[in-house]
């Protein structure tokens, strides 16, 4: 399964100079860059791990592309996200946010039934064990 | 043409009879608005002969304090302060039988919190009254201290994204068709698909509820089948209007329960259940961790002509303060009415904390709205994956972009559309953010993401040639002109 959280999962994977054009988006607009991590990419994990703090006054990409290499010689085997943090007032929040790396082998999920009342169905979203997961 | 009439003060006022309305003090050339007053905007025809401050007058009584005589209970009372003020009136530019009337009514006319209380006086009798041959409420301006009295939006534009953790694009919808007929069995079918594809929301029509081809709780249930096969296929969370418009209130509560129960982040309400209803709904969602989507569903039998009824700038504010958190606002390229520059004034009310005056997008007035939360706008019929870079540069990124004929009729299949759909977005918001002219470069960006993905070559092939250019009927009335500068 190709997961496809963030802003341009359906298109290629960026190269590193695609990337480097999105953070001098992020960077122009005044945003802090945020470089995350994860081994649990489940569509409600909110909280990734943070590769540092959040990197603001920045003037260049380039520095954000240091932090990224460095974070994918160590964590090169998880989900790694970049988004960029607008702490305008009334928008406080994240303003843009895309995958720059996947694992070699990706998430899978599975959903879990559970026959309720009536026909009604909980569903529960959860991870295939790695073991099971399809190519 | 603002000049005084003489309002009539003290005994005289109230001798029994009939008086000109501008005599009767609702005509106050020097009024000036207060920082609290309610101010309302009203394009006013008069009958035949009818004067236009004198129609304008009638306006501010009769939708404030006037009956058609002098009634001597107005003495009973802090009479001033309850009549609505009428303080300016301007010809309609190139419309020479109708009038621009500015009415300022004091706040403690209005009920707090309640959007029927507002609506009955502003747009009650009013619109009926016999010396006016055509009416239209063309803009309101609320002063902060009854902004605060709303709820707002139950969810909000930043809310919204982060519970959907998507960002930096538009959302991609598409509404299922054909909108009456499917059993709920197939309709789920058609949301799992679009889901899948890649689009984020999937939505009910207007005018599907619960009719004999798919009763309610069938729809809902296939519905939620759906969306969680869709989340746990690609990761993403998904969502679907589930429509809970019906008959009685009892009703509607019953089937907002019932999506909440089976795990839906959004339900949807139409229009036409009213405001008080409207109203109820934000409550619940904001109770429910609930989005809540607004459609449209009849407001084109008055806000569409200028001559007569409410602006949809108008309806946009009332849904705002009402709480909603997605309207549908236009697309200005589909296929439904919509001029850009008065869309772009409706696109400024949903999302936007501060509305300066923008004669030339139909905002009349300085608008703050206090830290309310932003509404989503929706923009949906008639739009297709080839207009992308246009949609991106009139729209904007806090939208929701639904392409269901878009979608569903892709000539290979409902998830191939939803691709397209997608990969079309992303290569756009890609370009953009890369500072390039997108707009110019458009149809090149997409023939170059086109050339990795074989749907969207197809949906670009199929839809080339569609697009809807007829005129607007609602237009601005005032258009910037260049002045010169020495």
């Amino acid at each position: 399964m190709k997961l496809t959280q963030g802003c341009f999962s359906f298109l290629p994977d960026l190269t590193d100079d695609q990337i480097t054009k999105q953070v001098q988006y992020c960077l122009a607009n005044g945003w802090a860059v945020n470089i995350e991590f994860t081994d649990d990419p489940h569509p409600r994990n909110t909280y990734w791990e943070m590769w540092g703090l959040p990197m603001f006054d920045l003037q260049d990409a380039a520095g954000v592309m240091m932090e990224l290499a460095e974070c994918r010689r160590v964590y090169g085997d998880r989900y790694i996200r970049i988004s960029g943090f607008d702490s305008s007032h009334g928008w406080e929040s994240v303003r843009i946010s895309f995958l720059v790396n996947r694992p070699p082998q990706e998430a899978e999920f599975e959903l879990v039934r559970q026959e309720v009342g009536g026909r009604a169905i909980r569903y529960t979203t959860v991870r295939k064990p790695a073991a099971h997961a399809s190519q | 043409m603002n000049a005084h009439t003489g309002t009539v003060r003290g005994k005289e006022r109230y001798r029994s009879g009939v008086m000109e309305y501008k005599r009767m003090g609702y005509w106050e050339p020097d009024y000036v608005p207060k920082d609290t007053d309610v101010i309302a905007l009203f394009r006013v025809t008069p009958q035949e002969g009818v004067d236009p401050i004198e129609a304008s007058a009638a306006v501010a009584g009769e939708s404030s304090t006037a009956t058609w005589t002098v009634v001597w209970t107005d003495r009973l009372t802090a009479a001033e302060k309850y009549r609505a003020k009428c303080y300016r009136v301007d010809p309609v530019p190139g419309s020479p039988d109708s009038y621009f009337a500015y009415i300022a009514y004091d706040l403690d006319l209005f009920e707090s919190g309640s959007i029927a209380n507002l609506s009955a006086s502003i747009i009650g009798n009013v619109f009926g009254f016999k010396p006016l041959k055509a009416l239209r409420l063309e803009d309101m301006r609320f002063p902060v201290a009854y902004v605060k009295t709303f709820q707002g939006p139950a969810t909000g534009i930043v809310v919204e994204r982060e519970r959907l953790d998507k960002f930096g694009r538009p959302l991609l919808g598409a509404t299922i068709k054909p909108k009456l007929g499917l059993s709920g069995r197939n309709y789920g079918r058609v949301v799992y698909e679009a889901l899948k594809g890649g689009l984020d929301f999937t939505k009910d029509d207007e005018n599907i509820n619960s009719q004999p081809f798919m009763h309610w709780r069938d729809r809902f249930l296939y519905c939620m089948e759906a969306v969680n096969r869709a989340q746990a296929a690609s990761g993403e969370v998904k969502g679907t209007y589930l429509n809970i418009t019906a008959g009685t209130m009892e009703d509607m509560y019953e089937r907002a329960e019932f999506a909440k129960e089976l795990g839906s982040c959004i339900v949807m309400i139409d229009l036409v259940i009213g405001y008080t209803a409207i109203q109820s709904m934000a409550k619940w969602a904001r109770r429910n961790d609930m989005i809540l989507h607004l459609h449209r569903a009849g407001h084109s039998t008055y806000t569409r002509q200028k001559s007569h009824g409410v602006s949809f700038r108008v309806i946009a504010k009332w849904m705002r303060l009402a709480g909603v958190d997605h309207i549908h606002a236009g697309t200005v390229v589909g296929k439904l009415e919509g001029d850009p520059n008065t869309t772009r004034g409706y696109y400024d009310v949903c999302r936007e904390d501060f509305n300066p005056m923008k004669l030339e997008h139909g905002l009349f007035f300085d608008q703050s709205w206090a830290s309310l939360n932003k509404m989503m706008p929706v923009a949906s019929g008639g739009i297709h994956a080839g207009q992308m870079h246009q949609l991106l540069d009139l729209l904007g990124e806090d939208v929701v972009l639904q392409f269901g004929g878009g979608t569903i009729g892709h000539p290979m299949g409902i998830a191939a559309g939803a691709i397209a759909n997608r990969v079309a977005l992303e290569a756009m918001i890609l370009a953009r953010n890369e500072g390039r002219d997108y707009v110019h470069e458009g149809p090149e960006i997409l023939a170059r993401a086109a050339e990795t993905c074989t749907p969207l070559k197809a949906a670009l092939e199929v839809w080339k040639d569609v697009t809807f250019n007829y005129q607007s009927t609602d237009t601005p009335d005032f258009v910037p002109t260049a002045l010169e500068t020495v």
